[in-house]
């Protein structure tokens, strides 16, 4: 591994953090087009390992960033002008394909911008590419992508975390500065634990949804990748926001989120849950490393309070019924007739059967099986009505926590990234890496994952969670802990990756 | 053995709207090439979310209050999941278990007797693509035009309180009037913004047979909702008769054959695993809101026929008439308001003589005679000014044209002579001019004198008196035998 000091000399614009980038573009002392270049040579070097681009987009991200450089020229730039960004293709995008990483959408063309590409694209950010995830961000690992599984660029025979496992490896191997991705159970932050950067799942209707393919509606979240969480802060500030084409976003303002970090959680009220620690199959490092976190709050001058999140436990049952009742909907509509693959059959059943049955993978096909089961009638009140109603209770801990502290810290994975082909056969194994991850989904609520030390020398994450719609606050004191213990600065070594 | 008739009815209404029920594409797209009022929402492309119209949500509302309905103050929307190649999505996003409006009723006016029609729910949803099948050189084809995709639909269900099929058009054709005056759909059954599906059975009056549930679609007009009802209580008291077994099954109107058909029976009953929207907040209805509805209802249809009965004098057949559409009757008012009068002179001449000249009744307005006009015309065939004949000539010349009916008439010297010199003037003139006619009224044929009239009114360039004409006409052949 390697450490970048404070006190490195050389400009390496592929090792610059979002901030510095910016205090760079600014003052002109490179250009976008120049920090572009070097993530183009980047992606070429590193992609034949990592492989975390669906779809490169290296002649888009040069006229953009000819573009941004204009708007730099002329004072106009916005914190994201000119940065290169990566996006998990299940964003829609005019000028690159959308597949979803589904057999079933390969090559398909969406004809408008989701929201945050269009947020993004307005304020001059350099798109480089679309980065793989599991199919429809089903999945923890990125095994479940139709066309090939990304490598961890800490240890490339490791999976990089999933669905998002595109955009959390792109961050670290320094393919891009700043990367997005969406969180339904885990799928942010879980990932860039996996791969040691900053993920963030923002509260449910901090960011529109529109145009982001949906999973699972009513938990389905946008989030950044950075290396840091001023980075991650000012990402978060450019896609945040009210969206009336999502009526679920919230319209609430949008605090500048980067002034809030003030490096202090002095005073700081942090939750601690046993809940959280003794789970089956938590690694003693992960463990270790999360409690010595807990502790540097406690030096930080936080108090930890212990707290009491019960139903927390039903939260990944409650989860893999609620998620896939709602993806046995929203995956209706590829049927082979509007768009998309198209299986040739005599028949209209015959053509949904042949269509789906060639166009999905199997873990989607288990989720729409599993959620079209729990819909049925005579099951929906035992499994859909009644997950509807543990989710309210796992809410209800969170609120009754959050009435005594303003954060509550846990690990983000039970364990480091794990070899790749090691749960592909054993679904319910897999579903056990998002234990942690998934009730902030089940209870909307914001979270983030933030490099906390190494166990085996594979990255540990902390998750911090927060009050719903403040994310000002996790920020803080992710930024304040980061501050303290300098594990972002820690990058895998590229040299010894490439040279495999 | 005798029979009673149980009839429910489920109507779906085009709610009038300029925009789609959860995107902004134009809502009316009848006159429009296919696939054109289309965008990445009603397409149900990967990524996009709907948003609800607050109109439409508006327009239901105003549909439950005016069917007696309660308003909860809270409704949601559900996915309904079913794949077929007209849902775009793979699901249609409606209102299971809260829906806008529920518990209200219509009274209906069936041959002079009153009956009351329960409401069980009124709610919102989207309607789906048109699928056109055609089959040429290359084999069968199904296209689809998405323009309707989205459109928004409303569901009204009534109670099972119909208890023949007249009884049944009758409520349809209420419903439908109701709707139309408040605004809410166009009621166009013809083009499909209004359907209509049954739900017709069979009670034993002595309560000792209760025949199965037989639901009934594919019915295109009012007239063939009454005669595919007729249809089905025949057949299903034919068979209940001679013993034969009913089953519980859904049926086609054949409109060509007159006869209805079993449909394929599906070999399982649908499960539509409604659940609800995630992607759309539950919609609160506050207090203001409904207030603010409340006060934009209009006067409804049989509370005004019955206003116009007793406020102006008119026959139940003519309050009935210029009531039947919310223009007529608005048109008829200001007709009245405008003479200052002569309400049962105006109810005529909107009932008999617009009505012959409008297209369609419901577009009084495009005759290009206003109220006003109207108005001015039956005030001085009512004085005595012009006579009916010129009056109605004044309809078909100044329609479209901004000129007053009396000015037209001072102008063209229209206005009626009822100078009894000038008239007997012109009688002489007609008389000496026509000694054939003359000679053949006197002979007995007293039909000549129409002939001699219409002499004398085409003399006076209309503006004769035809009764005075043939006043003066009459009493000098019939008595003056010199001339
Ligand atoms: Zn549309």
């Amino acid at each position: 591994m390697t450490h970048i000091g404070a006190t490195t000399e050389m400009v390496v614009p592929v090792d610059l953090s979002l901030a510095e980038a910016r205090r760079l573009l600014d003052k002109r002392e490179l250009s976008a087009v120049e920090l572009a270049e070097a993530h183009i040579a980047r992606i070429e070097q590193v992609e034949p390992v990592v492989q975390a681009f669906i779809t490169p987009m290296f002649e888009q991200a040069r006229e953009m960033a000819a573009a941004a450089d204009e708007t730099i020229a002329a004072g106009e730039a916005r914190p994201m002008t000119g940065i290169p960004v990566g996006l998990k293709d299940i964003f829609c995008t005019v000028d690159a394909p959308t597949t979803a990483a589904s057999k079933i959408l390969a090559g398909y063309r969406s004809p408008y911008d989701g929201t945050v590409v269009e947020r993004l694209r307005a304020d001059k950010a350099v798109f480089v590419g679309k980065l793989n995830t599991d199919e429809f961000a089903m999945g923890s690992s990125t095994e479940n992508s139709a066309f090939f599984t990304t490598r961890n660029p800490w240890d490339p025979t490791r999976v990089p975390g999933g669905s998002s496992g595109g955009s959390a490896a792109a961050v670290a191997a320094g393919q891009a500065i700043a990367t997005l991705g969406s969180d339904t159970g885990g799928s942010i932050r879980q990932p860039a634990g996996f791969c040691g950067v900053v993920g963030l799942k923002p509260t449910y209707g901090r960011v529109s949804r529109f145009g982001l393919i949906a999973f699972a509606s009513s938990l389905d979240q946008i989030g950044p990748f950075t290396r840091s969480v001023e980075d991650c802060a000012m990402i978060l500030g450019a896609i945040a926001g009210h969206d009336p084409r999502d009526s679920t976003s919230a319209p609430l303002p949008v605090p500048d989120y980067a002034a809030g970090l003030t490096g202090s959680v002095r005073g700081m009220r942090i939750g601690i849950a046993r809940e959280f620690s003794a789970v089956e199959g938590m690694e003693p490092g992960v463990q270790a490393a999360c409690e010595a976190a807990y502790e540097t709050f406690a030096k930080l001058g936080a108090t930890l309070v212990p707290v009491e999140l019960p139903y927390s436990k039903y939260a990944l049952p409650t989860y893999y019924i609620t998620a896939p009742a709602e993806a046995s909907a929203n995956l209706a509509r590829y049927d082979g007739v509007k768009y998309g693959l198209s299986s040739e059959a005599e028949t209209l059943l015959e053509t949904y059967l042949r269509t789906r049955g060639e166009g999905f993978g199997p873990e989607v096909k288990r989720r729409i099986m599993l959620g079209t089961y729990s819909l049925a009638s005579g099951y929906y009140d035992a499994y859909y009505v009644k997950a509807q109603k543990v989710r309210t209770l796992i809410k209800r801990d969170f609120d009754r926590a959050f009435e005594q502290v303003d954060v509550i810290l846990a690990p983000t994975s039970p364990t480091v990234a794990f070899p790749i082909g090691a749960r592909t056969d054993d679904p319910l194994q897999m579903y056990l890496a998002d234990i942690f991850t998934i009730p902030a989904n089940m209870a909307g609520l914001p979270g983030i994952a933030i490099p906390c030390g190494f166990s085996d020398g594979l990255p540990v994450s902390l998750q911090i969670i927060g009050r719903a719609f403040d994310e000002a606050t996790v920020l803080r004191a992710a930024h304040a802990y980061e501050q303290a213990s300098g594990w972002h600065t820690y990058r895998p070594d590229i040299a010894r990756l490439v040279a495999r | 053995m005798d029979f009673e008739t149980i009839i429910g009815l489920e109507l779906h209404a085009q709610v009038l709207t300029h925009s789609k029920m959860y995107c902004g594409c134009s809502a009316s797209y009848s006159d429009a090439p296919p696939n054109t009022h289309v965008c990445p929402v009603c397409l149900g492309l990967p990524g996009v979310l709907p948003v609800i119209n607050r109109a439409a949500v508006e327009k239901t509302v105003m549909t439950g209050i005016a069917l007696n309905c309660s308003i909860p103050r809270y409704n949601k929307f559900d996915r309904k999941n079913y794949m077929y190649p007209d849902l775009m999505k793979g699901y249609q996003v409606s209102q299971y278990d809260l829906p806008i409006a529920v518990n209200g009723y219509v009274d209906v006016d069936v041959n002079g007797r009153e009956v009351r029609v329960g409401i069980t729910r009124v709610h919102l949803e989207e309607d789906t693509a048109r699928l056109t099948h055609r089959s040429g050189v290359d084999g069968e084809r199904s296209l689809v035009d998405v323009n309707r995709s989205g459109v928004p639909l409303m569901e009204i269900v009534s109670e099972p309180d119909m208890h023949s099929p007249e009884e049944a058009r009758e409520f349809l054709i209420a419903v439908r009037r109701i709707l139309r005056y408040i605004g809410a759909s166009s009621g166009n059954m013809e083009e499909g913004a209004f359907r209509c599906d049954a739900n017709v059975s069979q009670r034993s009056t002595d309560g000792s047979i209760i025949g199965p549930k037989v639901e009934i679609k594919n019915m295109n007009s009012f007239r063939s909702v009454e005669r595919a009802l007729e249809y089905e209580v025949a057949r299903q008291r034919a068979a209940l008769r001679n013993g034969e077994t009913l089953v519980q099954e859904t049926r086609g109107w054949l409109e060509d054959r007159a006869i209805t058909v079993g449909q394929r029976s599906k070999e399982y009953a649908h499960d539509y695993r409604y659940f609800p929207e995630p992607d759309l907040p539950p919609v609160l209805l506050d207090e203001g809101f409904l207030a603010a509805v409340e006060s934009r209802m209009p006067e409804l249809p049989r509370v005004r026929q019955r206003r116009l009965r007793e406020q102006y004098g008119l026959s139940h057949a003519d309050a009935a008439l210029l009531a039947d559409e919310k223009a007529v009757a608005d048109y008829y008012e200001a007709a009245v308001t405008a003479a200052g009068g002569h309400a049962r002179e105006i109810a005529h001449w909107v009932t008999g003589e617009l009505f012959a000249i409008a297209r369609n009744r419901s577009e009084l307005g495009e005759v290009g005679i206003p109220p006003t006009s109207l108005a001015e015309i039956v005030s001085m065939v009512v004085a005595g000014e012009v006579n009916a004949l010129t009056g109605k000539e004044l309809l078909t010349t100044l329609a479209g044209s901004d000129v007053s009916p009396r000015a037209y008439v001072a102008q063209h010297g229209l206005a009626q002579v009822r100078d009894a010199d000038a008239v007997r003037e012109v009688v002489l003139e007609v008389l000496a001019a026509n000694p054939d006619a003359v000679a053949d009224y006197r002979s007995g044929k007293k039909a000549a004198i129409g002939y001699l009239i219409g002499q004398g009114m085409r003399r006076m360039k209309g503006a004769g008196n035809p009764d005075a004409l043939r006043r003066t006409m009459t009493d000098i052949l019939d008595n003056d035998s010199s001339s």
